[in-house]
């Protein structure tokens, strides 16, 4: 689009450097909001303004007074987003902490600390943990320890998540290279035209993808690859449960028995390991209980079967390159999971798309929403025991709206759809009315018929009334988002709370139930199917009349993008919940840092408290109303 | 029936040991041929999903695409009861151990369908360092697929070709049949400060000897 301002239209000889970072040209501060400068007339000479954006915490001791005054009083409750990135050049490892307001929503603030840069594999100094105040921040800290070294002071149990105890290496650490390496940034020389292209294990001296550090012997070596996940669960408890949550920290009475001579039976625990290949796991997850007869009395997670380097990878592409990676992070939504990563990006480059663009993102979108939804929902009923025979119904009418997909964008579940400032292709007068048939005849009936098998259905209602229940302050506090925060009464949808798109011209609700069960999950899947229905109907209406046939490849058509320098937390609402992109761009045409806000991953962190307390059997369950998937798990 | 068989050979028809009301309905075969047609449209897959290409295969399974079709649609949970993996997914170095030693726990005769790029080569994530570059490093691999992610048409083309690989095969050559020659599975990696293949541990250590 002509009138699009870019990047400027001739790419200078050189690259586009002064980088940001560590450059001589210095970095314009972040603006300040009347949060920012609340926080700095408190903390004075606790805090400067950021690069870019958000607040740089210099006095680490003042850190857990700062976010218990930005929890406490400025009532930012949830921990939305927790990462760092490598400043290579200026020697210093940023955590970067990223607070919302549940459910007012809004801007996020943002929170900055730096550690100075450690030489080698060393681990950094440590800095406070947020884990007191926002235990949602577990989980990601633990991934920020696992990608850069970062140590965290206070954390629980802080060990690797995503690789095994004993890797070698910070991998996401700038210095720290791939066996596989060829360059920092892609395109690599070898696949250029005329490039002389080789295998990639034909380059390595290993002739594989591995690495060793000098001095390995792998006959003297013990792998100890789970760190201590079963000695940290083998110590005895007596029965109870150290977390109220509503389950009862009462132990479990046997029929016939008192609690007193309850407390003289001896009862064994055992320790069951579920996975990483187990059918009800939804993919390669792995989960540690500990029972007491049926009763889960502690449960661990073991992530990370399935990571694939999403990041790593992510920064040595170009940002073009990274479109259709996003598309194999939630496999179920990947045209959703495309569209975070280019609002993003757009914002970075400023650029304009117009309404066919936003019809078109809006109809797809909801499409696959709806698409998981059927797909949880029919898993969840596997979880449940019924299985098979509900999961064929919906994945029939998935594949319907998978057709439509696949006629707009040549493929079924990898789409790669979405484009900087655009969308690849229109839809055809066919494919539209494809899309009408599916919308206003097919799916309706088809929701109705779900809702009058399942709803009332009593199997369900005793299995799932009152299971994984947690409170709508554990929620937030947990950093759960989506159909489980929502189930909890809670109507935080970054649809209305940090608008994008166009969802500001159609007439639909947040639906939110209170019993914070599995059931209410379920519900709740349920209407948000109906409001997706609304809302496509609605958009089909609206783009017939109100945008222009074909106009919707926004933008410069380049291979090579460059987005200028600055940084992007760009969050959209997936079926899963809140799907964050912080990308930080040092004006190249490779994103300097890339990180996923995934919200299955955020979501498993409250699995713990949802199932102690509960009978196994349901613990499968939760995880079912949880609907993760893997992919974006793991990354 | 067996792709070839005849009736019965003219001379017989009037033979005593056939009873009457058999003839024109006895078929004669081989061994091989009754045996290879009998478990080829039986075979039990390991349900076992990895990645994005366990979605198409579990779509292969349901209504539209029906795998029962050609009797497969018995997926077991325990290696112990399959007789077929369909490695559907990025094999990762972290997950790599639980599936060599899930090989090892099926019986044989057993075969592997290495589905879509990733399993067959690591496909996009290939450069990543948690990523094994296809999973025949590791495991022995009867068919491949491309595609990222094959359709559930590619899947059921895999069987087809696994079924024709199986009808080649015969009952006095192949291996579990024959005597003296144990299988003892593959030999299963562990995790060291990276991926340690212990069929190369001797060269392992003698290249990063100080």
């Amino acid at each position: 689009m002509s009138e699009v301002t870019a990047t400027p239209a001739k790419p200078a000889a050189k690259p586009a450097a002064p980088a940001a970072h560590g450059a001589a040209k210095p970095v314009a501060a972040a603006k300040m909001t009347p949060e920012m400068s609340a926080i700095a007339a408190k903390f004075g000479g606790a805090v400067e303004a950021a690069q870019y954006e958000g607040l740089l915490v210099t006095d680490h001791s003042k850190f857990i007074e700062i976010a218990t005054y930005v929890r406490d009083v400025l009532k930012y409750n949830q921990l939305t987003n927790n990462t760092a990135t490598d400043y290579i050049k200026d020697g210093v490892i940023e955590v970067v902490n990223q607070f919302t307001r549940v459910p007012q929503g809004g801007a996020p603030l943002t929170l900055k600390l730096r550690v100075p840069r450690p030489s080698g594999n060393d681990k950094t100094q440590p800095v406070p943990s947020l884990c007191p105040l926002y235990p949602g921040a577990e989980f990601q800290e633990r991934e920020t320890y696992d990608m850069y070294g970062v140590v965290f002071e206070g954390h629980p149990d802080l060990r690797r998540i995503l690789m095994w105890e004993g890797f070698n290496g910070w991998p996401l650490r700038k210095d720290w290279k791939e066996a596989y390496y060829e360059g920092d940034t892609k395109p690599f020389e070898s696949r250029w035209p005329g490039g002389d292209h080789k295998l990639a294990e034909e380059r390595v001296p290993w002739e594989d993808n591995v690495n060793y550090p000098p001095g390995f012997d792998p006959f003297a070596f013990k792998p100890h690859p789970d760190g201590d996940i079963y000695d940290s669960m083998l110590a005895p408890s007596d029965g109870t449960v150290s977390i109220d949550n509503g389950h009862g920290v009462a132990p479990t009475l046997i029929e016939g028995l008192n609690a007193s001579e309850m407390a003289e039976l001896k009862t064994d625990e055992i320790i069951v390991n579920m996975g990483p290949q187990h059918p009800s796991t939804h993919g390669v997850l792995r989960m540690v209980v500990k029972l007491d007869g049926e009763k889960v009395t502690d449960l661990k997670l073991a992530l990370g079967y399935l990571h694939r380097n999403h990041e790593k990878i992510g920064e040595r592409n170009t940002w073009l390159h990274n479109i259709p990676y996003t598309d194999r992070l939630d496999y179920i939504t990947g045209i959703y999971n495309e569209w975070g990563y280019v609002l993003g990006v757009e914002r970075m480059m400023g650029l304009k798309t117009t309404d066919r663009v936003e019809y078109l993102r809006v109809i797809t979108g909801e499409l696959t929403r709806l698409a998981s939804h059927f797909w949880a929902i029919g898993f969840l009923l596997n979880d449940l025991g019924a299985f098979f025979t509900p999961a064929l119904y919906f994945i029939t009418e998935r594949d319907l709206i998978i057709d439509l997909l696949e006629a707009v964008t040549g493929s079924r579940m990898m789409c790669n759809y979405m484009r900087f400032g655009g969308v690849s292709r229109d839809f055809t007068s066919a494919q539209w009315a494809m899309a009408r048939e599916l919308a206003f005849e097919r799916l309706p009936r088809t929701i109705d018929e779900l809702d009058h098998f399942l709803t009332e259905n009593e199997i369900l209602k005793a299995r799932s009334i009152g299971t994984g229940y947690m409170s709508a302050d554990r929620c937030i506090a947990h950093s759960l988002t989506g159909p489980c925060l929502r189930a909890a009464g809670i109507g935080y949808d970054v649809r209305r709370a940090d608008p994008y798109g166009y969802y500001d011209r159609f007439d639909f609700n947040i639906p939110v139930l209170y019993n914070g069960d599995v059931y209410d999950r379920y519900l709740v899947r349920v209407q948000e199917m109906r409001e997706s229905l609304k809302i496509i109907q609605q958009a089909l209406n609206q783009a017939e009349t109100q945008s222009k046939v074909g106009d919707i490849q926004g933008g410069k058509k380049a291979y090579n993008h460059r987005v200028p320098a600055g940084q992007c937390y760009a969050r959209v609402e997936t079926p899963k919940g809140e799907l964050g992109y912080y990308l930080v761009s040092d004006g190249n045409q490779n994103p300097y840092k890339y990180h996923i806000r995934s919200c299955s991953y955020i979501n498993l962190n409250s699995m713990k408290e949802m199932a102690v307390g509960q009978k196994v059997a349901d613990s499968v369950v939760i995880l079912g109303s949880l609907d993760i998937v893997l992919g974006e798990v793991d990354r | 029936m067996a792709t070839q068989t005849t009736n019965i050979p003219d001379e017989l028809k009037n033979d005593p040991r056939v009873p009457e009301d058999l003839n024109n309905n006895i078929f004669i075969t081989t061994l091989d041929k009754i045996y290879n047609w009998g478990r080829k449209r039986s075979m039990w897959p390991l349900l076992f999903g990895l990645a994005c290409c366990a979605i198409e295969m579990i779509c292969t399974a349901a209504s539209r695409h029906d795998l029962s079709r050609f009797g497969w649609e018995l997926m077991r949970a325990s290696p112990r009861q399959a007789d077929l993996m369909i490695v559907s997914g990025t094999v990762t170095k972290k997950m790599i151990p639980q599936i060599v030693r899930l090989y090892n726990q099926m019986p044989e005769p057993r075969y592997v369908v290495a589905m879509g790029s990733c399993a067959t080569s690591g496909g996009p994530f290939k450069e990543g360092y948690n990523v094994v570059s296809g999973i025949d490093k590791f495991i022995p691999v009867d068919v491949y697929i491309p595609g990222c992610p094959p359709r559930p048409e590619a899947l059921l083309h895999s069987f087809v070709k696994l079924q024709e690989k199986i009808e080649k095969q015969s009952i006095r050559t192949v291996r579990w049949y024959t005597t003296g020659k144990t299988d003892n599975g593959m030999l299963v990696p562990y995790l060291g400060p990276d991926l340690v293949d212990l069929r190369r541990a001797d060269e392992i250590k003698q290249k990063t000897a100080l």
